[in-house]
């Protein structure tokens, strides 16, 4: 079997009740799957909760993921995301220090990677960024020469293009 | 009619036929007990002396009668004490339904005496959980739990009921089981190619476990053995099914296997894996485990396929529903010589007696078979008497064989053989423990003389704990860390103090004369069976090696 380990994006749809996460995460734990990311949110069906993570992992560890997983009374369905026909976000927010001599500078990266800054003090900024994930870590990567005082990125969450067989 | 949720509770155990339950009474369960005495004639309740009892007598129960075990217990301690039973019913996928009463709901989330958060404690080793706080949800609840428990691959399901949802009122109307998850069905094609793999082997060995036991296949199997003539070996959990003189049946497997078993497996060209999960003390070495055959496994749980050993095809299917299906496509064959081969394998075992006592294991366990018949169910707890019944018992029915074979619990023998006993009142039920698995759980005595229940408790006392002794004999350079209690327990006295009768056996020929004596009894005995520290468990293969390092002996 192939050993060369994977990215995959998952996504999981499971009953919107309490607890769900703790099943999903606590099975995670416990069968030793590493997770990179993961994100939870709601669906347009009240019941329903979508659980998106990303794995890094062989073929075998991925199949031991998806078919653990899908024993969990409280999940629906659970796939992998064809990462051709799939679309991937992710929100990062920054905060640095920044004084007047570097704020120009700044704010033409910002534009290039069309982010925005949504706050503003003498001394730093706050600056909010969507896109892919690899977009993001490009931004990442040219503020690192700035004063980078906090980041938080939420993980990715994704959704396959136009209509799946069964909606047809 | 308005019922309480403690009365809707007793009325939906009726509706899916459970007519006895385990339990322990306590605070918060006073609601549910007191409905229990409501309802003594139609549901019996068995007391037992340790909440741990109760949920291995529940298991126990399923596992001697096919009917779902059912265990109460009360917030808190009652509660945490079912967890070691809840972990042995799920490590050998036996449904059970646990229902443990909680805190009033107002008290939930602060501490309060007795409170312990046991679906939470409980979530890894449950196939499912529910916590009860609003009757509305009771009904639905207890149905789901004995649908989740029965479907699929079967496991234990608990219910968190508190204590006020026991007490409230609702309307309710009688209803019907939810109905059993389909088994998933294989593709005719698939069949098919399994079918062509089987005929044209010409080294061809089954491999099988607790799946045929929980899919009731025995017949079958042993149909699909002759027409195809394949020999085959099995694990823990599916001991009994094959016939112990059927010359296809070449004995356990594994760490303490057979010499034939392990042989045969290692010089296959064709693994049919059937209901088991290539376990550690099975595929010992994942990667050269079964190394020159094509492996082939059928199970009805998606994610056991590829999780310890990579197989070159799968089919998820019940295996009795496989075997159905892929008799009529199975070629009448002769593979004499192979199993000529692997039979003449068989006539070698690891069967060495320590010279210092008079009395062998392997005396007890052939004494014992001999002195009952094919209907009676034997139950052990973990350790070396365990190997030992499993290597000597001649096995020749389903369902007779009873141990813990996932979570290898110590102190699982009383209370399952108390399960045991109370579904089937008409059979023998013998019990093989040892000294150190006897002393986590002898408790349960008191269960037995109360019930008066006639299980006759096998001790294989060595004076040490011998499965670990034997490993610091073997591995560790005879450092016997805590392995040699020096306890000096009177097994005989204890059984009396109990009220039940003790016999001591020092040799073959005492130990006949006690367990007739014992047959005779209408209550529980107990026979302490005196044998050497030095006894090992023979053959076996070292954690992570293969049939090369077989020891034998």
């Amino acid at each position: 079997m192939d050993k060369t380990i994977r990215k995959e994006v998952i996504s999981i749809l499971v009953d919107n009740q309490s607890n769900v996460l703790t099943r999903v995460v606590s099975l995670f734990g416990r069968r030793g799957f590493n997770i990179d990311s993961l994100t939870v949110s709601a669906t347009n069906n009240p019941k329903i909760s979508r659980i998106t993570i990303v794995f890094n992992g062989t073929e075998q560890a991925l199949n031991q993921i998806l078919t653990q997983t899908q024993k969990l009374e409280v999940v629906q369905d659970i796939f992998t995301l064809d990462r051709k026909n799939s679309l991937y976000r992710e929100l990062l927010l920054l905060k640095a220090k920044v004084d007047k001599t570097d704020r120009t500078a700044i704010r033409e990266i910002i534009e290039i990677y069309r982010g925005k800054i949504i706050d503003l003090s003498k001394d730093s900024m706050i600056i909010e960024l969507t896109g892919a994930p690899e977009k993001l870590d490009g931004f990442m990567d040219m503020m690192g020469c700035y004063d980078i005082i906090e980041v938080c990125r939420t993980g990715i969450t994704g959704i396959g293009r136009g209509l799946p067989e069964k909606a047809k | 009619m308005r019922l309480t949720g403690s009365q809707v509770v007793a009325e939906i155990l009726l509706e899916h036929g459970v007519d006895t339950v385990f339990g322990y009474p306590g605070g918060t369960a006073l609601n549910l007990y007191d409905v229990l005495y409501e309802y003594k004639d139609k549901i019996r309740h068995v007391l037992s002396a340790h909440e741990q009892g109760a949920a291995h007598a529940a298991d126990g129960y399923y596992r001697a009668t096919g009917k779902t075990g059912v265990v109460f217990a009360t917030s808190g301690p009652g509660a945490t004490n079912l967890v070691t039973g809840i972990a042995t019913a799920f490590m050998d996928s036996i449904p059970m339904v646990a229902i443990t009463a909680n805190v009033p709901d107002s008290l939930i989330g602060r501490d309060a005496f007795q409170e312990i958060c046991i679906t939470g404690v409980t979530l890894p080793i449950t196939k499912h959980s529910f916590f009860v706080n609003k009757i509305e949800d009771l009904e639905n609840a207890i149905r789901e739990a004995f649908r989740i428990a029965n479907s699929g691959r079967k496991g234990p399901v608990l219910i968190d009921i508190t204590k006020d949802v026991t007490a409230q009122t609702i309307d309710y109307k009688p209803g019907k089981p939810s109905q059993l998850q389909g088994h998933p069905i294989a593709e005719d094609a698939e069949i098919i190619a399994f079918a062509d793999m089987i005929n044209q082997a010409e080294r061809p060995v089954v491999y099988f476990g607790g799946g045929v036991a929980s899919s009731d296949a025995g017949d079958e199997l042993n149909a699909f053995l002759e027409k195809a003539d394949i020999p085959a070996t099995y694990t823990l959990m599916a001991a009994g099914i094959l016939g112990y003189e059927n010359p296809r049946n070449l004995g356990l497997i594994g760490m303490h296997g057979s010499i034939a078993a392990n042989r045969a497996v290692d010089r296959a060209d064709l693994l049919i894996a059937m209901g088991t999960r290539f376990s550690d003390r099975v595929a010992l070495n994942p990667d050269k485990f079964a190394k020159k055959a094509k492996k082939i496994q059928v199970d009805i749980d998606k994610s056991e396929i590829n999780k310890n050993v990579i197989v070159d095809q799968s089919i998820i299917s019940d295996v009795k529903d496989f075997l159905t299906g892929v008799l009529p496509l199975i070629k009448k064959k002769d593979h004499g010589e192979w199993v000529t081969q692997s039979t003449e394998w068989k006539k070698k075992t690891g069967d060495v007696q320590c010279q210092d006592a008079q009395l062998h294991p392997s005396e007890v366990v052939t004494a014992v078979c001999n002195l009952t018949d094919k209907e009676t169910i034997y139950v052990t707890d973990v350790g070396q008497h365990q190997m030992w019944a499993a290597q000597y018992l001649k096995h020749d029915k389903t369902k007779d064989f009873i141990t813990s074979g996932g979570l290898g619990t110590m102190g699982f023998g009383y209370g399952a053989a108390i399960g045991a006993q109370i579904g089937c009142p008409d059979k023998r039920v013998v019990h093989f423990t040892g000294d150190g698995s006897f002393h986590m759980n002898l408790n349960e005595g008191c269960t037995a003389v109360s019930e008066n229940l006639p299980i006759i408790t096998v001790i294989m006392n060595n004076k040490v704990l011998g499965m670990v002794y034997q490993w610091q004999s073997s591995f560790y350079g005879r450092r016997f860390s805590s392995t040699t209690p020096e306890r000096k327990t009177d097994f005989v006295k204890l059984a009396e103090a109990f009220g039940a009768k003790g016999f001591r056996a020092t040799t073959p020929k005492e130990f006949e004369d006690a367990f007739k004596k014992a047959q005779k009894e209408s209550g529980p005995v107990w026979i302490d069976c005196v044998i050497a520290r030095e006894e090992k468990v023979l053959p076996m293969i070292p954690s992570g090696g293969t049939v090369e390092d077989m020891i034998i002996g």
